[in-house]
C-alpha cells in the first residue's frame, strides 16, 4: 500500500509537466544582437520619423540638402494642407471605414457563428470559398462594377463605396471572427443550457467574453483595409464622395516647394492607422494572414 | 468541432439524452441543418453578388468589342481580345515588369523579414520599442508612403537618400557626393524600394509568429544533445519555420500582384513600371477599351488562381493543425 505521496516525485513530475508548457527562454546572447535589432528598427523607421519632422518644418528647410534638422518646428505645413479643403475627403473616408466596419461586422459575426460555433455542414468549405473571394484582383472586377454603378446612378456615391468595402472585407473578417470563436468553451454553453440559460444569457455570459477582444480586433483591420483603399475609391468617385487617398494622389506631381505639406498630409491621413495598427499589433497579424497564423 | 458534420457533443443536451425514432431524428437533423445555415446566408449571398457576379460580367466583356468612345461597333469579337493581349509589346512588358517586380519586392522582403525576425526573437533591451518601430512603415496609408518615397527620401535634389550621401561624403571631407537621379534613371528600382520598406514589417510579423509558435522543449532537448546554433537553425528552426515563409512569400505575391497605388503615385506607370493592375486600369480609363481591359483582368485573374492554389493549399495546413483535423 503506498498510500503516501513521495514528495520528491510529485515535485518532478510537477516540474516535468510545466517545463513541457513553457517556451524556453530565448537566448539573450552578445549585446551586439540587440545593438543590430536597434540599429534596424531606426533604419526602418527613419522614413516614418524624417516625415513627421519634416512635416513641422517651413517650405524652404524642407527642401535642404542634406536635410536641416535641427532646423526650428512650424505649423506651416499643417496649415497649407488645411487650407487646401480636405475635410470632405477625411470625412468620406471616415464614414466609409467606420459605416462598413460595422455592416462587415453585422454580416461577419453570425457567419463566424455558424462556422464554429453551431457549425454547418461542410463549414471548411464555406471558409474557404470565403478565401478564395480574397484572391480575386479587385482590378478584374472594377469594369462591370463602374459599368454597373454608371447605369443605376450611383458614381461619386459613398453608399456604393461602403457595400465595396463591405464586400472587400467580409472574407477577412469571417476569417479572423471564426478563429476567436472557436475558443469559445462549448462545455460551457451546453452546462448554461442546462441551467436554463436562454440564448441571450448564454451569449452574453459565454460567448461575448471570448469574442469582444476577437469584435475589437477584426473591426481595427477592416477599418484599416478601408481607410487605405485607392482603386476603387479613385475609378468610382470623383468630387462629392472622394476619400482621403484620392486626395492625397494630387500631391502626386511635384508643386514646386512643397515637401513639409505633402508630409503634412500624409502623416494627418495615417495618423488613424498607427493608431489603429499600434492598438491591434498583437492581432495584426492573425487579420493579414486570414487567421492562419495567432 | 473537429468534423464537417455535426458531432454528438455538437447536438443540444435534450436530442441527445431523448430518445427518438429514426424517422423523427432525420427530420429533426434536417431542420436542425437548415436553422444552423440562416445566421451564415446573408453573408454568403452578399459576397457571392459582389464578388463573382462582376467577374462573371468582366469574362462576358471580355470576348466584346466595347469601347466607350465608339458605341456603335459594340458586339462579340471571339478571342480578339486576348490575341491582343498576348501580342501586344506593352501588355507583354507590363506582364514582365509585374513579375519582376512582385518577385523582387517578396523575395527581398522575405529575406529581412527572416533576418529581422530573428533578431527580435531574442530578448535585449526594449525590444517592444524596436518591434512597434518595425511595424510603423507597414501602418503608414500606402498612398502616402508612396508620396513619402517620391518626393521625401529619392527626390534627387532635396530628398533624404541623397541628402544622407551628402552628409556620409562630407564626414570624409569630399564635397562630391554622388547624386542619382533615382526616379528617372533607377524608376522600378524606386517603386520596389518603397515596396519593399512597406512589405518587409509583414513577413517579419508572420515570421516571428512562426518562431514563438516553435517548440523550445525540441531545441532544449537538442542542445543537451551538443547541437551546435547552426545545427539547430538548419534541422529544427528552419524545417519549422519553412511553412510560414510559404505562407509570407504566397501572401506576399497576392497583394503586390495587385500593387497600384505606389506605381500610381511614384511613375504613373512611366518608363517601363506599368504593371498589370496599372496597364488595365489605363486601357479602361485613359483609353477607354473595355473589351480589352476585361482580357487583361482575366489573364491576371488566371494567373493570380495559380499563386492562390498553393497559398490555399498552404493556409489549409496551417488551419488543418490548428484545427486538429
Amino acid at each position: 500500500m503506498t498510500t503516501h505521496t513521495n514528495p520528491a516525485v510529485a515535485a518532478t513530475s510537477f516540474k516535468g509537466g510545466r517545463a513541457k508548457k513553457r517556451r524556453t527562454p530565448e537566448q539573450g546572447g552578445h549585446p551586439a544582437w540587440g545593438i543590430a535589432a536597434w540599429a534596424v528598427g531606426l533604419l526602418f523607421a527613419a522614413p516614418v520619423l524624417f516625415m513627421l519632422l519634416t512635416s513641422f518644418h517651413s517650405e524652404t528647410d524642407a527642401a535642404t540638402n542634406p536635410p536641416s534638422v535641427l532646423a526650428p518646428l512650424t505649423l506651416d505645413g499643417y496649415r497649407s494642407f488645411f487650407a487646401g479643403q480636405p475635410w470632405p475627403p477625411l470625412i468620406n473616408s471616415l464614414t466609409a471605414s467606420v459605416v462598413s466596419t460595422l455592416l462587415v461586422l453585422v454580416l461577419a459575426v453570425p457567419a463566424a457563428y455558424a462556422l464554429s460555433i453551431k457549425p454547418v455542414e461542410k463549414w471548411t468549405d464555406v471558409l474557404f470559398f470565403f478565401l478564395s473571394t480574397k484572391f480575386l484582383p479587385i482590378v478584374a472586377g472594377l469594369l462591370p462594377l463602374y459599368l454597373f454603378a454608371n447605369s443605376i446612378g450611383v458614381l461619386d456615391n459613398i453608399t456604393f463605396l461602403i457595400l465595396l468595402y463591405t464586400s472587400m472585407n467580409l472574407p477577412i473578417a469571417v476569417w479572423m471572427m471564426r478563429s476567436f470563436l472557436a475558443e469559445v468553451p462549448v462545455e460551457m454553453m451546453e452546462a448554461a443550457q442546462l441551467d436554463g440559460a436562454g440564448l441571450i444569457t448564454m451569449l452574453r455570459s459565454v460567448v461575448a467574453p471570448v469574442a469582444l477582444p476577437g469584435i475589437a480586433a477584426t473591426s481595427l483591420i477592416c477599418f484599416i483595409f478601408s481607410w487605405n483603399e485607392l482603386l476603387l475609391a479613385r475609378t468610382l468617385t470623383s468630387t462629392v464622395a472622394s476619400t482621403s487617398p484620392v486626395f492625397l494622389t494630387s500631391f502626386a506631381t511635384s508643386q514646386g516647394l512643397f515637401l513639409a505639406q505633402v508630409c503634412a498630409a500624409a502623416v494627418v491621413i495615417s495618423l488613424p492607422v498607427l493608431a489603429a495598427g499600434f492598438a491591434a499589433q498583437d492581432k495584426l497579424v492573425q487579420g493579414l494572414s486570414l487567421g492562419a497564423v495567432k | 468541432m473537429t468534423t464537417a458534420t455535426p458531432a454528438a457533443s455538437e447536438l443540444t443536451p435534450e436530442q441527445r439524452t431523448t430518445y427518438q425514432a429514426p424517422q423523427g431524428q432525420a427530420a429533426r437533423d434536417k431542420r436542425e441543418a437548415r436553422r444552423r445555415r440562416i445566421p451564415l446566408l446573408p453573408a454568403l449571398v452578399f459576397t457571392i453578388a459582389a464578388t463573382q457576379l462582376p467577374f462573371l460580367a468582366t469574362i462576358v466583356i471580355s470576348f466584346m468589342d466595347y469601347r466607350a468612345l465608339r458605341p456603335d461597333q459594340r458586339g462579340f469579337t471571339g478571342f480578339d481580345n486576348y490575341v491582343q493581349v498576348f501580342t501586344n509589346p506593352a501588355i507583354r512588358s507590363a506582364v514582365l515588369t509585374t513579375i519582376l517586380l512582385t518577385a523582387t519586392v517578396v523575395i527581398v522582403s522575405l529575406v529581412l523579414g527572416t533576418a529581422i525576425a530573428l533578431l527580435l526573437d531574442r530578448k535585449f533591451f526594449g525590444r517592444g520599442a524596436v518591434r512597434t518601430m518595425m511595424i510603423a512603415p507597414f501602418l503608414v496609408v500606402p498612398v502616402a508612403a508612396a508620396l513619402l518615397w517620391k518626393h521625401g527620401i529619392l527626390n534627387s535634389g532635396y530628398g533624404l537618400l541623397n541628402g544622407v550621401l551628402t552628409w556620409v561624403w562630407g564626414i570624409f571631407g569630399s564635397d562630391s557626393p554622388p547624386q542619382p537621379q533615382w526616379l528617372s534613371d533607377y524608376p522600378l528600382i524606386s517603386i520596389e524600394l518603397s515596396l519593399i520598406w512597406q512589405w518587409t514589417p509583414f513577413m517579419m510579423l508572420i515570421l516571428l509568429a512562426g518562431l514563438q509558435s516553435k517548440p523550445g522543449d525540441v531545441v532544449e532537448a537538442a542542445r543537451m544533445d551538443g547541437a551546435g546554433s547552426w545545427q539547430i537553425f538548419r534541422y529544427i528552426t528552419f524545417p519549422h519555420l519553412r511553412r510560414y515563409l510559404e505562407l509570407g512569400g504566397l501572401l506576399g505575391s497576392i497583394y503586390i500582384v495587385q500593387a497600384f497605388d505606389s506605381v500610381f503615385i511614384i511613375t504613373a506607370g512611366a518608363l517601363g513600371t506599368a504593371n498589370l493592375p496599372y496597364t488595365i486600369y489605363a486601357t479602361f480609363f485613359q483609353q477607354q477599351n473595355y473589351g480589352l481591359a476585361s482580357a487583361q483582368g482575366v489573364v491576371v485573374v488566371i494567373g493570380t488562381i495559380i499563386i492562390a492554389t498553393f497559398a490555399l493549399r498552404t493556409v489549409s495546413s496551417l488551419f488543418d493543425e490548428e484545427t486538429g483535423r
